[in-house]
């Protein structure tokens, strides 16, 4: 089993405070994203899970048990570093081993789950390489063998695709989806793409200078973000969010509206404009919209092909049911 | 990029270094050999011809022959042991964070600064001295008789001077790789479950086996040719006679260039084997 419970969970280093008290439940089989701009504390944030920095207050409960004080090898747990962090003077097969190695577990139980795990990751036939000799991808699935094979509580990944390229991360994000559904383990990720937030998790934490902004499930999250700080960093291209006397209008300091919810026309609508940039994309086109009163410029999402350029005037018109509304302080009105 | 021109003219501006390089190292070489096979005693009568591989003969058939190439080798090999397995010990602990860490680094790195004759001397003098030395002082205070270190411990006396004259650079070496080793692979193998001794057998020491590698074949290539601390200190007596010694003493005190000369081919020898070996058991350390 594995539950994870932060409670009052406080970091700092000498007088900056990196965490401020913090509490977070991760329930068994969860997939738990941490997501947030970078220096936001979410890596931080797991490396105090792991045990690799010790607290400065609070509580770590796994399965129920105090685990502050115990060292990161007793906390059964895996994790899978940014870096990978595989041992380069060993062999792909020595690296998987290493921590049934360090465990004394019996020779025949290791080759088996090497086997296993090989297998599972399509290793088989790199097994007498080095890290040196494979692929960013074929490291990348090194260090996540080397984490299965010691059948942890719950793995912890600590932005484990962004050294890949753009082709191979999104393989990369499947296979980790997977891997998840498969093993039916609690996963803890970290990461600063929202992309990657919202396709993997099961629920998603949004952090912001060591405070948790908002947890729920993606969905939940595009659809009530809970602050300004939220409801911008979900969804691509972001939320606009228009200040001054459209928002008045709605009896709100703020409002926000997504580019998939505004209706775009070229001969009648709400606010009139001019295009900037138009990206086409073939199956969608972004217009970024100058001239909308409050906010400038606007991203607008239209499905398909529209024909419009660089000068042209267009006309929105924001769907009003998914329109967001935000008070001085930037939290959501209901 | 490069064309047949510029290669050419790079060739052309390289020459007249390669040039004097070549001078540099073939003068003295062939003038070794040359004298190596001469009868040539200055003060007996200066070159007195064509000697044939006599001086070959007669420098290993010496009593003092054999000796020396162990002692050679004993202090080479005494020293590397040292300065590598202290060099490695004193890099971690440079490593570890701590107050002051830039002036102690600089402190240890001080002894490398210190000519080796005036080290050996200082050594001699105020350490090993057994009347006026430190040492003597320290047996003293605990009631042992002092020890005269260079005279019944001489070679271990003298890979002692070498050994803290070396432990600098050694050190100083390993403490860059240590510091070029990535620290998340050191978390992966905490959380992985290896206590700190496993950590240093498993990731460390692998980590510094480049820079142990570079270290020994360095070492080695100015150790094979230490003399100021013989010199100095015991004067080549007490079994502490190296070969580097031994030709000197053919040379100078024996005014018998043509031995000497003979001592210093087998010298070049003597390197390029203990090169060879070294290649064989480390050098494959540098691949990869």
């Amino acid at each position: 089993m594995g539950r994870i419970q932060l409670k009052q969970v406080k970091k700092s280093f000498g007088d900056v405070t990196v965490i401020p008290p913090l509490d977070l439940e991760i329930n068994d089989g969860e997939f738990v994203v941490f997501v947030g701009p970078s220096g936001c504390g979410k890596s931080t944030l797991l490396r105090l899970i792991a045990g690799l920095e010790d607290m400065t207050d609070g509580k770590i409960e796994i399965d129920g048990q105090d685990a502050t004080s115990l060292p990161p090898a007793k906390r059964k747990l895996a994790m899978v570093f940014q870096s990978y962090a595989l041992y380069p003077h060993m062999t792909v097969r020595k690296n998987i081993a290493f921590p049934m190695r360090m465990a004394g577990m019996d020779q025949a139980e290791q080759d088996k789950r090497i086997a296993s795990a090989a297998k599972a990751l399509n290793l088989t036939d790199y097994l007498d390489r080095r890290p040196g000799q494979l692929s960013g991808g074929q490291r990348q699935r090194v260090a996540i063998g080397r984490a299965i094979v010691r059948e942890p509580e719950a793995f912890l990944f600590d932005e484990p695709l962004s050294n890949l390229d753009a082709a191979l991360r999104v393989g990369m994000r499947m296979e980790i989806s997977e891997l998840h559904k498969k093993l039916a383990t609690t996963m803890v990720y970290v990461t600063h793409d929202q992309v990657e937030a919202m396709t993997m998790a099961d629920k998603i934490v949004v952090l912001q200078a060591g405070v948790i902004e908002q947890v729920g499930s993606p969905l939940e999250l595009y659809r009530a973000p809970r602050n300004k700080f939220v409801a911008g960093f979900i969804g691509s291209p972001k939320m606009n969010l228009i200040e001054g006397a459209e928002a008045t209008k709605h009896n709100a300091q703020t409002i926000g509206i997504r580019p998939e919810h505004v209706e775009v026309s070229t001969t009648d609508g709400l606010w009139q404009g001019t295009v900037g940039v138009a990206e086409h994309l073939g199956s969608d086109t972004f217009i970024h919209v100058h001239g909308v009163p409050g906010c400038d410029p606007m991203t607008v999402r239209v499905g398909g092909e529209i024909p419009v350029t660089h000068g042209d005037t267009v006309f929105l018109t924001p769907n009003l049911q998914h329109l967001h509304r935000f008070d001085a302080e930037g939290l959501r009105l209901a | 990029m490069a064309t047949q021109h510029s290669r050419s003219a790079a060739r052309l501006m390289m020459a007249p270094a390669v040039f004097l390089l070549l001078v540099w190292m073939l003068v003295p070489l062939s003038m070794t050999l040359w004298f190596s096979f001469r009868k040539y005693l200055p003060l007996r009568g200066g070159d007195l011809g064509w000697a044939g591989f006599d001086n070959y003969v007669r420098f290993v058939t010496s009593s003092a022959f054999w000796p020396s190439v162990m002692t050679t080798l004993i202090i080479v090999g005494g020293v590397l042991i040292i300065t590598v397995v202290f060099g490695v010990l004193l890099a971690m602990l440079l490593d570890q964070p701590m107050w002051g860490q830039g002036v102690v680094r600089i402190l240890v790195i001080a002894p490398f600064f210190v000519m080796p004759t005036v080290s050996a001397l200082v050594w001699k003098n105020m350490f090993m001295d057994p009347t006026n030395g430190l040492f003597a002082h320290l047996w003293k205070f605990f009631g042992a008789e002092p020890v005269s270190w260079l005279s019944q411990a001489s070679l271990e006396s003298i890979i002692m001077i070498v050994s803290w004259q070396w432990l600098p650079f050694a050190t100083l070496i390993l403490l860059t790789a240590i510091q070029s080793l990535d620290s998340s692979q050191l978390e992966a193998a905490e959380i992985d479950g290896a206590k700190p001794v496993s950590r240093f057998y498993h990731i460390i020491l692998p980590h510094l086996g480049r820079a142990i590698t570079i270290v020994v074949l360095i070492q080695t290539i100015f150790l094979l040719s230490i003399f100021a601390e013989i010199f100095v200190t015991t004067g080549g007596a007490f079994g502490t006679k190296t070969l580097t010694y031994l030709i000197f003493q053919r040379v100078l005190e024996s005014q018998n260039i043509g031995l000497g000369s003979a001592g210093g081919v087998y010298a070049i020898i003597l390197a390029n084997i203990v090169a060879l070996f070294l290649m064989r058991i480390v050098g494959k350390n540098l691949d990869t």
